[in-house]
């Protein structure tokens, strides 16, 4: 099958107005006629289900959250991208377009990321009409600042709340809808299975996560925005809930996922502190606008951070990136913080951290402003270390944080299934292989205010979709695949807790597919995750019963997907003999330590096909095209 | 640490629950109070018992997720902290814990500390929002609010709508929710032309829930691990008054949750 990803044909600034232009509408009178299930209620599937419902569409919204408030998006800290040029400081949609590309390290579809700039200040003020509380200018106007990979300050932010504050007004205009009737709202339900008839998506089978009841959906069309799937990690910023069985079940059904390799790992979490260890947190990216990173010059130097003089200490982002220096993409700054713990030179008890100083911006703008800055932060990074960062330097290290990676789309955001549109962080299209900080935001209210409402009018306009119900020989195939599923992780009662699972794939996948790749360890993961696969088929022990709340089936059925998911992302890592964003192969790198390209044989998405359980997948290509932002070793200096 | 942990369990809305005794050993003062529970519910499973819902996502202390009474206190004896956040570090070896599922009418039991919020969706419902369909914005410039009113904004909608307000009221009221988004919202000119409607319609959808009335205990502002003021709930008693005074009672509007 050849990958047509329907870009328009034109030049770029006019593709999307041309094709809002040619695509059918379905008139107001007929969208009632019309049922769409949008999963996930994140800044996507929020924003995707309050604009359909306005539109007129019936919608049917799930999460598996007790309310749709409650999606992951709401974690995101630092703020969101726009090109509004607010700041006169030079800034343009072409710009946000060139670095959003040049940050994705040339592995991003053109077309699709100069639309994403262009509806960014839509975006904006989408979000001020709801009510959200951005942050102001004395003046009255909206306030920015700078974020990591990009030379002006195009950021808009809410204190560190933005996904939040963005959440709650695509929350509220959901909830509006709901409150209307035009959203039926499934709080509590995950989605198990997807089902099509004549080769289109025609519906989901869903479980009550409070009675175990398992629920057939039909619809018109079936929306996925449940997010990444950086959980496969298990040590991750993600909620512990976040999962990838909505997407995994759609690749089973045909659907390609692309890129499963493209994971980005955020320079600035709190470090490890033990076994225990259930989750990482984050600390924005937004701190390195005044924080300033290092590690002492001297290997094994273990003296407190206030007892190293000056010239003693090495700020190695400023000395390696003058240009950009704390400020660089995260992929980049992520390396670099290995290379120096690699060096001997990280600090903490286990070497595993970097330090990310203020005393410099609290000397030159005072405690308070840092305070109104960052201090719910700051108080966020006390309460898990019990270190105060106001006088002790913070301390911080890498971890999984997206997933740029995610099920293949066209333009339209449509998936290789006809009738299934992928959303937001579920889908691979717009970052290429590195996310830029405060783009994730842009990217999820972008395709759900304002690119689903448009295309997914032109695929209902121009299907045949006859009328179906929950009586359709594929609902009923699809509900028992889904009850025997269950079953048989209940009937196991082996020896061996899910988490332990979890814990040991993560590790797996850290080690072998994390900051730095081989062939080699790769090799060995494809080894190894097979093996523990089959073990937890084997001897995992799940209590309970199916017919009731059951958190440990829940997560059961996440890690079974998760087992083979991990799989998929390092036979990806494997076949991409480059090195590109956040995928770094040891073997492909500059004689500075920078990722080393091959242009000529990798300038294309990977997409791969499901062929069976236990076969090989089959690896698709779709070729890019950069016509306006040309390849070149991406430079921070 | 050695710990003795007194836990609520009960198997569904129907079932009658109790307290079960547990000795929780080795457990690290660096754990959230969270990996902890993680860790007593691994040994269940290793022993074959049921292990303890709890409700809990982001572990940040952002997503509201997570709530439990913790020695009595909605989500601990830390203030302004989440259960997630909360470290062992705040407790002694050798202490007792007792941990219950928020207690509130409105909040019904569904398993063990897992309680049922919808309520929550359904006051912003009746009225928590503002109207803004989809591409109807002007420029975000377009117009101006003054920071002092976008800052007192932002404290009013940093509520996580976790439901310790609730939790600690006497009256397990859901005043300090409802009037830090009504609050949220008016205090922003776009939120003026639905203001005397949001006040009324919210209220009214507070008492069809069975919340309690206010009756100025203030245990909500203590217990909120965002540190939400009571003093939004004035403020929604203002918006209220007078919305009843100004406008004819075309929305249903009930009286007891401003009492």
């Amino acid at each position: 099958m050849t990958l047509d990803a329907k870009v328009p044909a034109g030049p770029i600034e006019k593709k999307w107005d041309q094709h809002r232009f040619e695509m059918k509408l379905v008139n107001p009178a007929n969208k009632r006629k019309y049922n769409v299930i949008v999963v996930g209620s994140g800044l996507a599937g929020g924003a995707a289900a309050a604009t359909l419902a306005q539109l007129g569409y019936n919608v049917k919204c799930f999460c598996y959250q007790d309310s749709p408030r409650r999606a992951h998006s709401i974690a995101a800290q630092g703020g969101i991208n726009a090109a509004k040029n607010y700041q006169n400081d030079g800034d343009s949609i072409y710009r946000l377009f060139y670095d959003t590309v040049k940050g994705g390290d040339f592995r991003a579809r053109e077309a699709n990321v100069y639309r994403l700039a262009q509806i960014s200040v839509n975006i904006i003020d989408q979000c001020v009409a709801q009510g959200v509380p951005f942050a102001r200018e004395y003046g009255g106007t909206l306030d920015n600042r700078s974020f990591g990979g990009a030379q002006v300050s195009r950021t808009f932010y809410a204190r560190g709340q933005t996904g939040q504050q963005l959440l709650l007004g695509a929350y509220q205009a959901l909830e509006k809808q709901i409150g209307l009737g035009k959203v039926q709202m499934y709080s509590r339900h995950e989605m198990l299975e997807l089902v099509m008839i004549d080769g289109r998506a025609r519906g989901i089978v869903v479980r009550d996560m409070v009675t175990g009841k398992i629920e057939s959906h039909v619809a018109d069309d079936v929306i996925l925005a449940t997010g990444g799937y950086g959980n496969a990690f298990y040590l991750a910023t993600y909620a512990k809930g976040c999962n990838a069985t909505a997407i995994w079940r759609a690749y089973k059904k045909g659907a390609y996922f692309a890129n499963p390799c493209y994971t980005q790992i955020h320079p600035t979490c709190i470090p490890v502190t033990g076994d225990h260890q259930s989750k990482l947190t984050l600390m924005s990216e937004s701190l390195r606008n005044d924080g300033r990173i290092w590690v002492p010059k001297k290997k094994g130097d273990t003296r407190p951070p206030d007892q190293i003089p000056e010239d003693e200490r090495d700020y190695y982002l400023e000395r390696r990136y003058p240009a950009f220096g704390n400020l660089v993409p995260r992929d980049i700054a992520s390396r670099a913080a290995k290379q120096v713990s690699d060096e001997g030179r990280g600090v903490g008890p286990t070497g595993l951290g970097v330090y990310l100083d203020f005393s410099d911006a609290i000397k030159r703008l005072g405690q308070p402003v840092i305070a109104e800055k960052y201090g719910n932060l700051f108080d966020m990074y006390e309460r898990i270390t019990d270190e105060n960062p106001y006088k002790v330097p913070m301390r911080i290290w890498p971890a999984i944080h997206y997933t740029m990676g995610g099920l293949w789309v066209d333009y339209n955001l449509m998936s290789t299934i006809p009738g299934l549109h992928v959303l937001g962080e579920a889908n691979f299209s717009d970052h290429g292989a590195n996310r830029l900080g405060a783009s994730a935001l842009m990217q999820g209210l972008a395709d759900g205010y304002f690119v689903i409402p448009y295309t997914i009018g032109d695929y209902l306009a121009s299907s045949s979709l006859p009328k179906v119900g929950t009586d359709h020989p594929a609902f009923k195939e699809a509900e028992a695949s889904v009850d025997g599923r269950v079953k048989k992780l209940l009937a196991i009662n082996g020896t061996r807790t899910v988490d332990s699972f979890h814990r040991e794939l993560g590790k797996i996948l850290w080690e072998y597919c994390g900051m730095a790749r081989t062939a080699e360890g790769l090799k060995t993961a494809l080894e190894k995750i097979p093996a523990l696969r089959e073990e937890f088929w084997k001897s995992v022990r799940v209590l309970g019963d199916g017919a009731s709340l059951n958190q440990s089936l829940e997560k059961a059925g996440r890690v079974a997907d998760f087992l083979e998911l991990g799989e998929l992302i390092c036979r990806d890592a494997l076949e991409r003999n480059e090195s590109c964003g956040g995928h770094f192969r040891l073997e492909y790198q500059t004689p500075e330590g920078e990722a080393r390209r091959d242009d000529e044989h990798f300038t294309h998405v990977a997409a791969w096909q499901y062929t069976g359980d236990g076969q090989a997948p089959t690896r698709h290509q779709e070729p890019l095209a950069f016509e306006y932002v040309h390849p070149s070793q991406r430079s921070y200096k | 640490m050695r710990l003795t942990l007194n836990v609520w369990r009960q198997k569904d809305r129907k079932s009658e629950g109790r307290f079960v005794t547990y000795d929780a050993p080795d457990i690290s003062p660096d754990m959230s109070f969270l990996e902890m529970l993680d860790v007593v519910n691994e040994r269940l499973i290793g022993k074959g018992e049921d292990p303890i819902a709890f409700d809990h996502d982001c572990r940040e202390g952002i997503c509201g997720t997570c709530g439990m009474v913790i020695n009595g206190a909605p989500h601990g004896p830390r203030r302004a902290t989440t259960a997630c956040q909360l470290h062992m570090r705040s407790f002694k070896d050798g202490d007792t814990i007792t941990i219950e599922p928020w207690r509130a009418t409105a909040f019904p039991v569904l398993r063990d500390l897992v309680v049922d919020r919808s309520a929550f969706d359904r006051i912003i419902a009746a009225g928590g929002f503002i109207t803004a369909p989809t591409g109807s914005a002007p420029d975000g410039n377009a117009i101006l609010v003054p920071k002092p009113d976008a800052d007192h904004s932002m404290d009013a909608a940093a509520c996580i709508g976790c439901g310790a307000c609730v939790a600690a009221c006497p009256n397990a009221s859901a005043m300090l929710f409802t009037s830090a988004k009504a609050a949220h919202l008016g205090l922003l000119p776009q939120g003026q032309p639905e203001r005397d409607e949001r006040a009324l319609k919210m209220v009214a959808q507070m008492d069809a829930e069975g919340f309690g009335s206010c009756t100025n205990h203030f245990e909500c502002e203590a217990a909120c691990p965002k540190e939400i003021s009571v003093e939004w709930i004035a403020r929604l008693y203002r918006d209220y008054m007078k919305a009843t005074l100004t406008r004819p009672a075309d929305t249903g509007r009930g009286e007891g949750g401003v009492g």
